[in-house]
């Protein structure tokens, strides 16, 4: 068994690691490269707290062998908030107390981004079914629901003004 | 185990007949990526083909359009002339696992994973769409509902490797649709699943109609009877209940967690008529000669 040799750009940045063929990139970026806020939950896609970006795709990254990231880029929620100042939806998380545990939240978070930056305006529902992926045991699901919505509304205004 | 992600079809072949041991192709990963992490399998090589530009494409062909093997429900779910020529396959796709897991699961994957209950396989089914497997001896076109052979199992050679599924063009006033029953409203694995294509004639009557059943038997079923309740009628009362009585008796379905041999059997023909009138209404709603020159 050789250790592959693996080129990528994780929150912007340039950095190379070695893994195991069969390593994923939830274990790489955790035990690897220290990126320990994507959450191990269920590592059979079931739960999306290993959510990432992949080349600006939501996808679990327990489902991504970490050879595959090679020449690609990543974005992990250590990348989320802009230097200090949290991503507006990391602050209506807290304002909307949309966790309880946290272990969920880092997925939620970056799957809550993605419909974001794709549909600034989503329902109700549509946050909701895209959401599905992601498994909170705490919280209901309600005010992490209105926390999104909220950001939704608060950044639009932003736009506009 | 090593990994290897070939940047030429020709050069996948290769190495997959060359590989000694056990090599299991790797497209969205979704299901083998978890049967690697449950240690499930335990393949000598992973050969991953995202690295093959023309896999991970869509593309116009013959007024229908060309799937590559990696391109994800994703990708197919956000491309209009897809969306627009066979919603119902793209709406099947879309329907499999969350949208994490349909950002990089495949319908090269779901068909080649070989479960009953795949979601895009009935669509496609229904759809007539063509695999193109390509191996040491060249191309092989192959219709959809000849690969699974059974639960888990294909008709695919060891030595193939599934390049894309081409879904044909189709006549004017065509459509299509999927619908499955799960007792959840998201992430959950089909009871049943039902794809039904079909052609409208001028003055409504169905000249052509392809009804796959899926979750009901140890594989996908093609159920010509049930298209054949179909053409000749105006898809009233009579021909959807025709059609619910044979769907229904083409079962074949298991007893287990999910549902049993009776619902199982009872919900193919119920649903099988609820597609048939979304399939119908495509077909009415579509506007002549436009739809396969989107791209």
């Amino acid at each position: 068994m050789t250790n592959i040799q693996v080129s990528t750009k994780i929150n912007g940045d340039n950095c190379e690691f070695l893994c195991r063929p069969e390593e994923t990139l939830l274990e790489v970026l955790r035990d690897r490269m220290g990126l320990t806020g994507t959450k191990e939950g269920c590592a059979s896609g079931d739960c999306g707290a290993c959510s990432v970006m992949l080349d600006d795709r939501l996808v679990c990254s327990c489902l991504v062998l970490g050879a595959e990231a090679q020449g690609r880029q990543v974005d992990t929620i250590e990348g989320m908030a802009d230097g200090g100042e949290l991503h507006p939806l990391q602050r209506n998380f807290i304002e909307h107390a949309a966790l309880q545990c946290g272990i969920c939240t880092p997925g939620f978070l970056i799957a809550a981004k993605a419909l974001l930056d794709k549909n600034p305006d989503p329902t109700e529902t549509e946050v909701r079914y895209w959401l599905a992926g992601n498994l909170c045991r705490c919280t209901g699901y309600d005010k992490i629901v209105r926390a999104v919505l909220h950001t939704a509304e608060e950044m639009r205004g932003t736009e506009l003004g | 185990m090593n990994y290897q992600a070939p940047t030429t079809i020709e050069g996948a072949v290769s190495l997959l007949s060359e590989a000694s041991g056990n090599t299991r192709i790797l497209a969205g990963g979704t299901d083998i990526i978890v049967q690697l992490n449950g240690e499930h399998i335990d393949p000598d090589l992973i050969l991953d083909i995202k690295r093959i530009n023309e896999v991970c494409n869509i593309s116009a062909e013959n007024g229908g359009f060309r799937i590559g093997a990696g391109v994800s429900c994703s990708q197919l779910t956000e491309h209009q002339g897809v969306m627009d020529l066979w919603p119902g396959c793209a709406e099947a796709a879309g329907l499999i696992g969350s949208t994490q897991v349909q950002g990089r699961a495949t319908i090269a994957g779901n068909l080649c994973n070989g479960s009953p209950a795949a979601d895009s396989v009935p669509a496609l089914v229904a759809a007539q769409a063509i695999v193109r497997l390509i191996g040491p001896d060249g191309i092989r076109e192959v219709p959809v509902e000849n690969i699974p052979t059974g639960p888990g199992q294909t008709s695919i050679a060891p030595s193939e490797i599934l390049h894309s599924i081409f879904l044909p063009s189709t006549p004017s006033r065509s459509g299509d649709a999927y619908l499955r029953f799960i007792p959840r409203t998201e992430m959950d694995i089909a009871v049943v699943g039902v794809g039904i294509s079909l052609t409208l004639d001028e003055s409504d009557i169905c000249t052509a109609a392809r009804v796959a059943l899926g979750a009901v038997a140890k594989t996908v079923l093609l159920v010509e009877e049930a298209g054949a309740a179909l053409i000749g009628s105006k898809i009233d009362d009579n021909a959807l209940d025709q059609l619910a009585l044979t769907a229904s008796a083409a079962c074949n379905p298991i007893d287990d967690k999910r549902g049993t041999i009776e619902f199982r059997t009872k919900i193919a023909g119920v649903l099988a008529k609820r597609v048939a009138l979304i399939a119908a209404q495509r077909a009415r709603e579509r506007v002549t000669g436009r739809i396969g020159e989107k791209s």
